[in-house]
């Protein structure tokens, strides 16, 4: 118990800690960036309705204007959309689905870019060469584009059964594929520095062998930038999950996304139910601002030379 | 020189051969071709026979090779939604996403370097903070919500203008521009505002931080010493002076254009090539993927390629730190 305590207390002295209990921002970013994942993750258990349980659903209903509109019920807060499905349950649902392709996608590129950093920096040479040369590329499209044609690609290459069972899987790795160059390209420059450290060239001297030194001397070294990257990094993998579902490439209808959400609103938009589209939408930016701010803030704390 | 400028070009070539590569592979392996051209039921004599027609027994290599060559003529075969050419299709669309790609570069270039200037020079009047603020909007808003609320409010809630297609259209021969009819010019307001407003933005905030930077230099201080009006300061010393930059951007800012009307085209329904694109996916129509691939690629690397070059031509540190590289 003595443990626990003494460790809470260095983690509420922590410069960090007090950076963060000092910045308004931080506080509001994070109070709502807590408010989005715990809708998305308690959305069984808080969302009114199950959308995704015809039981539950009456076609009469669907087109429910929100509560505080003339036609609008207490019942449905949001309105309900074709299907009469509850808006603001299906925003909960859909926030799940977001969150979850997001921080997977995040953290599959970091794997991947950390890794391919880390090898690239501390074994140089003509693999060094080589991987640097294809971020070079890579850096040169946009990354949105290459999610596209990853996932637009894979989508004809696997067989057509196969697509909804994978789709979560594919959009993961296309967005993971897209966004590998950052983490490959700071974590690569952070080992060239570190490679030269007298720490570094101790373990050698003892025999460590190289896999050994990278994971456990270089690596923890070089991970405070991969830190601030990959909070800034989704909030895009968030925009870029919700762009591919609404272009129709994205996830599986069956369990839509924010993104998808805003697909199927729009073709009611120009009829007059600007709701179905609109609140998955502002759910989106709420969301990515949040995690945006948060983002911002832990770089302006992390960096030394702003204190 | 001459090696920096091979290099460069052998690495374009090297890019454009590997995405030729991932199309070239996407045509022979998904799907088979020869089922697709003689259905079930067709007999082993006539299957062999169209394998050969097709080249599809060659060795792997020359497959590839003979799909590069025809690639470079523009041959990309039949469509296989819409049975025509892959190459007029193409044609057919290419219009459409050009007008589109200009207009929003246009725009986003003028009504960039105008906001950029007005929010340097006017830095505490309230309009200037409220640009700034509609920037940051712009640059966390995703592209697709822009075009909803756009259509949502001009289209929808006012009915001002169109929300979706190109309107009327002009053919000048092979070419069909939208941009010489009232309709068309209506229809082309709403997707150049969604596709320009990040780069708008973007150049915005380029302009502005460059004209602050300037500002403060000792040849505007002595041009104001000298006299010299306002208007000459800002326009004819400190403006001329940020451009470059801004030009460089806008420049390599147009391929990511054309590749974010995917998007834009898709929010609108505007007839142009990213729409055929996720059209083809969503049809798994192979040939027409494997064109725009290789077409999208070919903007990209010619662009990039450009810049590097033409920063070789301006920057002369660029060529020292190469010829000391090289020893």
């Amino acid at each position: 118990m003595p443990a626990v305590a003494g460790w809470a207390r260095r983690a509420w002295d922590h410069d960090l800690a007090w950076s963060f209990r000092h910045s308004p921002v931080a506080l509001l970013a994070a109070f709502l960036t807590l408010v989005c994942i715990g809708g998305a993750v308690l959305a069984p258990w808080v969302a009114p309705q199950n959308p995704y349980d015809s039981a539950t659903l009456s076609l009469s209903d669907g087109f429910t204007p929100p509560a505080w509109t003339e036609k609008g019920t207490r019942k449905y807060l949001l309105g309900t959309d074709d299907q009469g499905r509850d808006v603001l349950s299906t925003i909960l649902y859909g926030a799940r689905i977001s969150l979850g392709v997001g921080l997977a996608s995040v953290l599959f590129s970091a794997l991947l870019g950390v890794s391919l950093g880390l090898v690239s920096g501390y074994l140089g040479g003509r693999l060094d060469a080589f991987i640097m040369r294809v971020a070079d590329i890579q850096l040169s499209f946009p990354a949105i584009l290459i999610a596209l044609l990853i996932d637009g690609t894979a989508r004809i290459a696997l067989p057509r059964e196969a697509h909804d069972a994978l789709a979560l899987y594919v959009l993961v790795v296309a967005i993971g594929l897209s966004k590998w160059v950052d983490y490959a390209r700071t974590v690569r420059g952070s080992t060239l520095v570190e490679k030269g450290k007298d720490y570094v060239q101790a373990a050698r001297v003892i025999g460590r062998r190289p896999l050994a030194i990278m994971v456990h001397h270089v690596l923890p070294n070089a991970m405070g930038p991969v830190l601030v990257i990959a909070t800034i990094n989704i909030a895009t993998a968030i925009i870029t999950e919700a762009t591919l579902s609404f272009l129709g490439v994205g996830v599986p209808p069956t369990q839509p996304s924010l993104g998808t959400l805003i697909r199927v609103g729009n073709d009611f938009l120009i009829s007059g139910e600007w709701w179905i589209s609109l609140f998955p939408g502002a759910a989106l930016v709420l969301l990515v601002l949040a995690v945006n701010l948060l983002g911002d803030w832990l770089r302006d704390a992390l960096n030394p030379r702003l204190r | 020189m001459f090696a920096f400028v091979l290099r460069r070009i052998a690495q374009a070539v090297l890019v454009m051969l590997t995405v030729g590569f991932i199309a070239f592979a996407l045509f022979r392996f998904v799907g088979d071709p020869v089922l697709f051209m003689l259905g079930q039921d067709a007999t082993p004599e006539d299957r062999e026979r169209v394998t050969r027609l097709l080249g599809l027994d060659q060795p792997f290599y020359v497959q590839y090779a003979k799909f590069v060559g025809r690639a470079v003529q523009g041959d990309f075969g039949l469509s296989l939604r819409q049975v025509q050419p892959v190459s007029r299709l193409f044609v057919e669309r290419l219009p459409a996403t050009l007008e589109l790609s200009f207009a929003a570069a246009a725009l986003a270039l003028v009504a960039g370097v105008g906001m950029g200037v007005y929010t340097a020079l006017r830095r505490d009047s309230w309009l200037s903070q409220a640009l700034l603020a509609l920037s940051l909007v712009g640059v966390s808003l995703p592209t697709f919500l822009i075009g909803i609320l756009l259509i949502l409010v001009f289209a929808v809630m006012l009915g001002w203008l169109p929300s979706f297609g190109r309107g009327e259209t002009v053919a000048l021969g092979w070419w069909s521009t939208g941009l010489l009819t009232w309709s068309g010019i209506k229809s082309l307001i709403l997707p150049a505002v969604t596709l320009g407003l990040f780069q708008m933005t973007l150049i915005q905030r380029l302009v502005r931080a460059e004209m602050l930077e300037v500002l403060r230099t000792d040849y505007i201080k002595f041009a104001r010493a000298r006299g010299l009006t306002d208007r000459a300061v800002h326009f004819g010393h400190a403006l001329k002076n940020t451009l470059v930059p801004v030009i460089t951007i806008t420049g390599l800012q147009l391929g990511a254009i054309i590749a974010f009307a995917i998007i834009t085209e898709t929010v609108f329904q505007w007839p142009g090539m990213g729409l055929l694109f996720i059209q083809a996916v969503g049809f798994a129509d192979v040939p027409v993927m494997a064109a725009y691939l290789c077409l999208i690629a070919l903007i990209f690397v010619v662009i990039n390629l450009a810049v590097d070059l033409l920063y070789y031509a301006v920057d002369p540190r660029l060529r020292i730190d190469r010829a000391a590289a090289a020893h």
